[in-house]
């Protein structure tokens, strides 16, 4: 699945640190490999009912170090299968940043973000050229930059479809290093 | 540690793509990696020899649903030859069998970055990328920006490791460390065993950094010498070596440090917290469940009882721990004063089964989280602090100072 250029929807805004846990709780997520059902358990620490409220194309706005804590692919899946469209925050913490682009949830890194946008407000996230419009006043807030072949990964909706297309990872047209001491 | 590409030294910031010395991914991130890597239709794994399925964060199954993500992984390993363990922490088991200094490891879970502790370039990934590097043996990463930390000076009695590691992340916060690689450096480096030092690399993770490393030095050479494996790199920082950051910490100013429930960075001294009433202490978990975390738990509780109405949980990180504390006698001591001594699994840290907490339990704990709903249920709380701690305040069923202990 591609993922248009622009992605329109209302705004859930979250807090500073909301961690892995908060996203989807151990007891669920290492009981199923459905991403459907790990759907059911998004946001469980801050709303047990959130998979009944989201809309799909919903987006996410929140502060800093999103997706703190454990390395569970299945939080950006519950995320994503829950029918939110993109994660734009201040800062995301390192594994989960990299699981977004993995699983093609286009996850933006805008400083500031998270005060200049209001519960339910209108957005639209442009994932070609890397920034967010608020679309009461037009204000276009651009992300911080990321490679290309992140956000081509991303695009193309992770890594199960970009290898089925080229049969190929994106990371095999990289220069390999040689790690020293 | 530093990377080169065409013998030219990479800077911080810059993308490249590393060959992997081992892969690991557990049985939380494990079914996911084998769903994803059955989806790409890659076929075979890149070298079956260097690639480890561990069993270890519901073990054994606590229900039917984890019992088949089991089978998926048992029937994996099987069909592609792949290493399978059962039964050990991944972290511990991989330290106490494979890790070496200067190796590549990655793995499927956050806490990967304990191998920095012998000196290895280990650090967690999630479950897509894990089946990627199934496929190709390599993985791209961000060369990490670099911070040191100079440790000086020694612990009074009842401070340990992980009150360092606490009182560092109180200090820089819960992302202070973020895509960042950590150093330890400093006099006081020489006096942490290698069990501390694990203890240290690997709750590192909660202030959210890629690495977190000790170099190589006598006492890790004569680890890997009284283990029967000869370690094959030595690790150094360069002498060019650059730092974002350099922080000071002088162990004798560290106070039996306690994390007050939510968040890991809200670190306080255990005067300031003593007396809060607990449900549970839970002694174990990969930050805090080795041989010298149970001794000094078992001598704390010896000739103790954990107070009635509240329950002690100790759990090895390890089979070869929980050996060690069946033949030293301190699981008997575990069992005399009343607590669950479990076989080594993840457990209770995750909430998964042996010691999952109701509503509005509080626990006093020695895993590495006190997230909200970590444990079990959304309104329990959890405290987070050393073995000696945890033993002290599941005698007296609240937060205690372990010094009067011992």
């Amino acid at each position: 699945m591609t993922i248009p250029a622009t992605l329109q929807g209302r705004a859930w805004v979250w807090p500073d640190n909301v961690n892995t846990d908060i996203i989807i709780p151990f007891r669920f997520k290492a009981r199923t490999n459905d991403p459907v059902e790990m759907a059911k358990y998004a946001m469980y620490g801050f709303d047990p009912e959130f998979y009944k409220k989201v809309k799909q194309g919903d987006l996410f706005v929140a502060g800093r170090n999103f997706g703190g804590g454990s390395s569970r692919e299945q939080a950006p899946v519950a995320i994503k299968y829950a029918g939110v469209a993109a994660v734009v925050v201040e800062s995301f913490a390192r594994i989960f940043y990299r699981n977004s682009f993995a699983i093609g949830l286009p996850a933006l890194e805008v400083p500031g973000i998270s005060k200049e946008v209001k519960q339910f407000e209108e957005l639209e996230v442009n994932v070609e050229n890397w920034s967010v419009k608020r679309l009461r006043d037009g204000r276009v807030f651009q992300a911080l930059k990321v490679p290309g072949f992140l956000r081509n990964l991303m695009r193309e909706g992770g890594l199960v479809e970009y290898y089925k297309r080229h049969k190929t990872f994106p990371w095999e047209q990289l220069q390999t290093a040689a790690a020293t001491a | 540690m530093r990377a080169q590409s065409n013998n030219r030294p990479l800077s911080p910031g810059e993308i490249t793509v590393l060959p992997v010395d081992m892969a690991m991914a557990q049985d939380s991130t494990g079914p996911l990696a084998i769903k994803v890597f059955e989806e790409m239709g890659v076929g075979k794994v890149w070298d079956p020899s260097r690639i480890h399925l561990v069993i270890d964060h519901t073990y054994p199954a606590a229900d039917e649903k984890v019992a088949k993500l089991h089978i998926l992984m048992r029937a994996f390993a099987k069909k592609h030859g792949v290493r399978l363990v059962e039964g050990s922490i991944s972290h511990q088991h991989l330290l106490e069998n494979h890790v070496v200094p200067g190796m590549v490891l990655f793995g499927a879970d956050s806490h990967t970055c304990q191998g920095g502790a012998v000196g290895a370039f280990a650090t967690g990934v999630g479950s897509s990328e894990m089946a990627g590097l199934w496929a190709t043996g390599k993985l791209w990463v961000r060369v990490p920006e670099t911070i040191r930390v100079n440790i000086t000076g020694e612990f009074k009695k009842g401070v340990y490791a992980r009150d360092l590691i606490s009182h560092f992340i109180g200090m820089v916060g819960e992302d202070g460390g973020n895509y960042m690689s950590l150093e330890w450096k400093g006099p006081a480096v020489r006096t942490l065993s290698i069990a501390s030092r694990a203890c240290v690399s690997n709750n590192s993770m909660e202030c959210g950094c890629k690495l977190s490393i000790f170099e190589v030095d006598a006492l890790t050479q004569e680890y890997f010498r009284s283990v029967g494996r000869e370690s094959i790199q030595e690790v150094h920082a360069g002498l060019k070596a650059t730092y974002k950051d350099t922080h000071d910490v002088e162990l004798g100013k560290l106070e039996p440090e306690v994390a007050e429930p939510g968040n890991v960075d809200k670190v306080k001294s255990v005067d300031e917290l003593e007396g809060t009433p607990i449900d549970q202490s839970f002694i174990g978990s990969s930050t805090n469940g080795r041989v010298e975390d149970l001794v000094v738990a078992a001598k704390i509780l010896k000739g103790h009882r954990v107070k009635t109405g509240s329950r002690c949980i100790v759990t090895p990180a390890s089979r070869q721990v929980f050996e060690y504390a069946i033949s030293n006698g301190l699981a008997e001591t575990f069992l005399q004063s009343g607590a669950v001594f479990t076989n080594a699994t993840c457990g209770a840290c995750v909430g998964t089964h042996l010691g999952a907490l109701g509503e509005n339990e509080v626990c006093i704990s020695s895993s590495p989280r006190n997230y909200t709903g970590r444990m079990g249920a959304t309104s329990a709380k959890i405290y987070l602090a050393s073995p000696a701690t945890c033993a002290a305040s599941a005698i007296e069923g609240k937060i205690a100072d372990p010094r009067k202990y011992l």
